[in-house]
């Protein structure tokens, strides 16, 4: 077994085989969270930048906390402070960065692709905390590893992820791996939200929230991203909520014992209801807990194979 | 790589490990705190045995931890693959308790020095010391043994192969040529 991955730029190109020991070397990291002192010093001396093109809270939080438990020296970057203000290119800003010798990037940026441009210009290993509406691998295998963890296996599982189909990276990204993983995917949204031959990535759109649930093992619901809304995408949040949001009426339709997720943050009472989302079916902040841990294992896959470029190109 | 010479096989293994283990109760007058900690890959199997001689002889269950080292190697930079994660499984309480750390090859002390550094982040053992199979020599810390299996001098271009049933079918040590 042998981590291939030279960047973590997505889910669509990446190998069952990768992902496996991803998700392996998360768990160990969730033991060492467990521990009384939660860190190590496996990254020591290794500089990671963390560039937010684009306003986060937790994805940040969380890498910085993943980048902090490995004991790795970290250094931030928010485009709101920054000379991106003064027009600096991406690609001026990048080699800036890089020439004062770093290991790893993290980078979250607006335009989908970003990232892989990135790791085009440079030779510190990337990881994408989301480009645009393309890819957010991190949080797929968050989810991942939470259905692992609480259901033991992915394979086979019908997991439907269900809302703003159209915009979303973490429901692209989580179609990828997941199908790679051998499940079953499906989608549920309003049709503006679907995209137009969603079909052909090979997921099965059930056209009511009820069809899904009655085939469901784990319900993903996303985020209503309210500063989207604007456009007209559908009538309002009310109606959404009647016909899409996650009730506990719902739920107890359920034939199957749910799994209910959520990238948050949580819009309450719109996608989901509080009785849901706080109640026994939700593991909505286990995933929160196990996005430090599988942020900890790319990082710590990741940077071994920049270690054997720096050491290659010096001897 | 060809193995130059069989030094130990199944029975003196078996042997050496019950004399290693009346050699740890000797030290201790019995079982009182002690627990017994493996490193991995093999000294975690070889802690495994000691604790089941020791339930032979005092009738007593010694807790038994597995310590992966992975994450405090010195030579993460270095290394040419990264190296796959396992997991330290120590379910117990370590404060205060008398580890007895085992692993199957001294070589130059870094893995031990790497095994402190995880134990002493788990939490502050009464003491630590140190049970190995082998001691080859060349050591490039200031870390010793305080039970040694045998004393094997080697060459540095030479290598120590441990070969257990668990993992690899059977039980053995070999001086091996590169």
């Amino acid at each position: 077994m042998e981590f291939k991955s030279k960047h973590l730029l997505g889910l669509e190109n990446i190998s069952k085989s990768d992902i496996n020991i991803l998700l392996k070397t998360a768990f160990s990291f969730k033991k060492v969270l467990e521990r009384s002192i939660p860190k190590v010093p496996t990254l020591r001396g290794k500089t990671v930048v963390n560039l937010f093109f684009e306003p986060s809270t937790r994805t940040r939080f969380s890498f910085e906390l993943a980048e902090k438990r490995l004991s790795a020296d970290t250094v931030n970057f928010s485009a709101s402070s920054s000379s991106v203000l003064k027009g600096e290119t991406l690609k001026d800003t990048i080699r800036n960065i890089e020439s004062m010798k770093i290991d790893l990037v993290v980078m979250r940026h607006s335009s989908p692709g970003a990232s892989l441009y990135l790791s085009q210009c440079i030779n510190a290993a990337v990881i994408n905390a989301g480009d645009g509406a393309h890819e957010h691998p991190t949080q797929a295998l968050l989810d991942m590893m939470t259905i692992q963890e609480k259901l033991g296996s992915i394979e086979g599982l019908n997991i439907i992820i269900l809302g703003d189909i159209k915009h979303s990276r973490v429901c692209r990204s989580n179609i990828f791996g997941l199908q790679t993983m051998g499940a079953k995917v499906g989608v549920c949204g309003p049709g503006p939200l679907l995209p137009r031959d969603i079909e052909k990535m090979g997921v099965t759109v059930y056209p009511t929230v009820e069809d899904a649930i009655a085939e469901a093992d784990v319900l993903n619901i996303l985020r209503i991203q309210l500063e989207r809304q604007k456009g007209g995408l559908f009538p309002s949040l009310r109606e959404y909520r009647n016909l899409y949001g996650i009730t506990k009426e719902r739920i107890t339709q359920a034939p199957k014992k749910l799994l209910i997720m959520h990238p948050g943050p949580i819009n309450r009472g719109v996608e989901i209801d509080s009785e849901v989302a706080d109640g026994e079916h939700s593991v909505i902040l286990k995933q929160v807990t196990n996005g430090v841990a599988v942020r900890m294992a790319a990082l710590y896959l990741l940077s071994g194979k920049e270690a054997n470029k720096i050491i290659k190109e010096s001897s | 790589m060809k193995l130059k010479s069989n030094l130990m096989d199944s029975k003196s293994i078996s042997r050496t490990l019950k004399r290693l283990t009346h050699e740890i109760l000797e030290k201790h007058y019995g079982v009182d705190n002690l627990v017994i900690i493996g490193i991995r890959n093999r000294g975690d199997i070889l802690a495994k045995r000691i604790i089941e001689s020791i339930r032979n002889i005092e009738s007593h269950e010694v807790p038994l931890g597995m310590l992966d080292i992975t994450l405090y190697r010195d030579d993460f930079r270095q290394s040419n693959e990264t190296p796959v994660l396992q997991e330290t499984d120590i379910s117990f309480d370590i404060s205060n308790k008398k580890i007895i750390l085992i692993d199957d090859v001294l070589y130059t002390g870094r893995t031990i020095r790497a095994a402190l550094d995880a134990i002493i982040d788990l939490g502050r053992p009464a003491l630590i010391q140190l049970a190995v199979l082998v001691d080859r020599g060349h050591r490039e810390l200031p870390i010793k043994a305080d039970y040694v299996g045998r004393n094997i001098p080697t060459s540095k271009t030479e290598e120590i192969q441990v070969k257990l049933k668990e993992i690899d079918g059977e039980d053995s040590v070999w001086l091996i040529e590169p």
